[in-house]
């Protein structure tokens, strides 16, 4: 034994301790508030089989399939323009709300700007903005591009800001101006991230347009709301599969995006 | 050239330096550089050597003092006139500092960006001049044309190191600070780089300013030795006469002699 007794060498967190605790003793009070019991979940369980057994097969009618497609190909138009115009608009708020390239107070308002944009989801921004500019795909478009810059512009930041300032330096001492250094050691480090935060947020486009529509913000989330309410379930389905089938395609193709740009 | 009979490049004047007030890291240093020769300062960590070569292309700001440089003080310059000043004086790092994902030859023209306009950078449309410019230099420092579209993490540290040099000697500079620049490689490379730094700045006629770690490099290579010890200069003479009690003195203590 040494002589004087040493440090335990894991402490007991106990903030860390505290906060689990109260976790799980949250989760047990609300789970009794909301009365969520089993028998329900099975009665659930029960009805979910009903309504797949009504699902198939899946409608391929000629006159359906032709109002799908131009329903899915309008929400492509969404994804697609909305990523194009959100990205555009993320690049120079991102710049701006980087803490390490703007003044403070640049950095603060874009920074307050870009938590305004994230505060709701797409859904209740697309409301807003069908109630703007009226039903149709513009809405719809507004309302990603909201939700893109929010999403996009905030990492996009803290991208720039965990850049190496030495590179910055090296460039700086050799007399180059602001716009210079942004051409020749911002851009270089911080591109690759920024085009893989796009195409990641180019597929939550994707996925966020079929369902701007249930709202009337276009695309094919209006036809997938109204076959909901008139029990045309077969025709759900075949919308289902269809947008399955394009994220996957949609995931694949960002996938390789994000490769060819490491 | 400065005024009344100074034929210095570079004149410092009581330069003063304190990251915290009532602190200085340099205590009053007045220096003249010439217009030639190889200038190493040596001293122990931590003495100031990194502080006084980022004073003068203002990376760090003095607390008080000058320091004339083409008739004018460095000290005072802000925007478009210290960039104008910036791009005369090359600056070689520790550790390159090149941007990793960019090409030598991009590297090498950065060198170039306090004359080339924004849209031409962005669009990597550099002057034909500059490009066969950058070519020639990427070559002069023992890096062949097949480097060129190589991209910086890709080579070893020595290799980066001439890369380094080779984008200051592209800004044409009338002065060159190298702040450590063997410190991060081995002995033979480190060797190799004071070598081809004391031959590019005797065939173009720039004068080099290196903070250097290694006294027998220094030495070997440097007209003039500036000796730093606790934000004060101790020494400044030429090699043969720096004597073990210089040395003693800088980096207190003998042990290590």
């Amino acid at each position: 034994m040494s002589a004087h007794a040493r440090p335990a060498a894991f402490p007991t967190n106990w903030t860390s301790r505290i906060a689990w605790i109260g976790l799980a003793l949250y989760a047990v009070y609300a789970t009794s508030i909301l009365e969520l019991t089993f028998a329900r979940f099975v009665t659930g369980l029960d009805n979910g089989g009903k309504f797949l057994a009504r699902m198939f097969p899946p409608n391929m009618q000629a006159d359906k399939l032709e109002l799908i497609t131009s329903g899915i190909m309008e929400s492509l138009q969404i994804a697609v323009l909305a990523t194009f115009f959100g990205i555009l608009l993320s690049l120079p708020l991102g710049l701006m709300a980087a803490r390490n390239l703007s003044p403070g107070w640049l950095a603060w308002s874009s920074r307050g700007l870009i938590a305004v944009l994230r505060s709701f989801h797409p859904v209740i921004v697309s409301i807003l903005f069908v109630k703007a500019v009226g039903f149709g795909a513009l809405a719809g478009i507004l309302a990603l591009i909201v939700s893109t810059m929010g999403f996009v512009s905030k990492l996009f930041a803290e991208v720039v800001e965990e850049m190496n300032p030495k590179q910055v330096e090296a460039v700086r001492a050799t007399g180059a101006n602001f716009w210079n250094v942004l051409a020749m050691a911002v851009f270089p480090q911080v591109m690759a991230r920024f085009i893989g935060l796009s195409v990641y947020q180019f597929d939550s486009n994707i996925r966020n347009s079929t369902m701007v529509g249930i709202v009337g913000g276009g695309g094919i989330g209006a036809p997938l709301f109204t076959a909901y309410q008139r029990f045309d379930y077969d025709v759900v389905l075949t919308i289902l599969i269809i947008i399955i089938a394009i994220i996957m395609v949609a995931e694949l193709v960002s996938g390789r995006i994000r490769r060819v740009f490491q | 050239m400065t005024g009344a009979g100074n034929s210095a490049l570079l004149s410092i004047r009581h330069l003063r330096k304190e990251y915290r007030p009532g602190q200085p890291v340099l205590k009053d240093i007045s220096l003249d550089i010439d217009a030639r020769g190889l200038t190493a300062i040596i001293g122990p960590s931590g003495t100031g050597k990194s502080t006084l070569i980022r004073c003068i292309n203002r990376l760090v700001d003095p607390t008080a003092g000058e320091m004339l440089f083409e008739g004018r003080d460095l000290a005072k310059l802000a925007g478009a006139e210290l960039r104008a000043a910036r791009r005369r004086i090359g600056m070689v790092f520790q550790e390159y500092n090149l941007v990793e994902r960019l090409s030598v030859i991009e590297n090498v023209l950065t060198g170039r960006l306090g004359y080339v306009p924004a849209w031409r950078a962005f669009l990597r449309k550099f002057p034909a001049a500059d490009v066969a410019r950058a070519f020639d230099l990427i070559d002069a420092v023992g890096l062949d044309e097949s480097f060129a579209t190589r991209r910086a993490d890709k080579l070893s540290g020595g290799q980066r190191q001439r890369v380094g040099i080779a984008r200051a000697l592209m800004q044409a500079p009338a002065l060159i600070l190298a702040d450590e620049p063997t410190s991060s490689l081995d002995p033979k490379t480190s060797v190799e780089i004071m070598e081809l730094m004391a031959k590019m700045g005797a065939e173009r006629g720039v004068p080099i300013i290196v903070n250097i770690h290694n006294v027998e490099l220094a030495r070997r290579y440097a007209s003039r030795i500036i000796g730093m010890t606790g934000g004060e200069v101790v020494y400044d003479g030429p090699p043969e006469g720096l004597a073990d009690a210089h040395l003693k003195h800088i980096y207190g203590g003998e042990e290590f002699l």
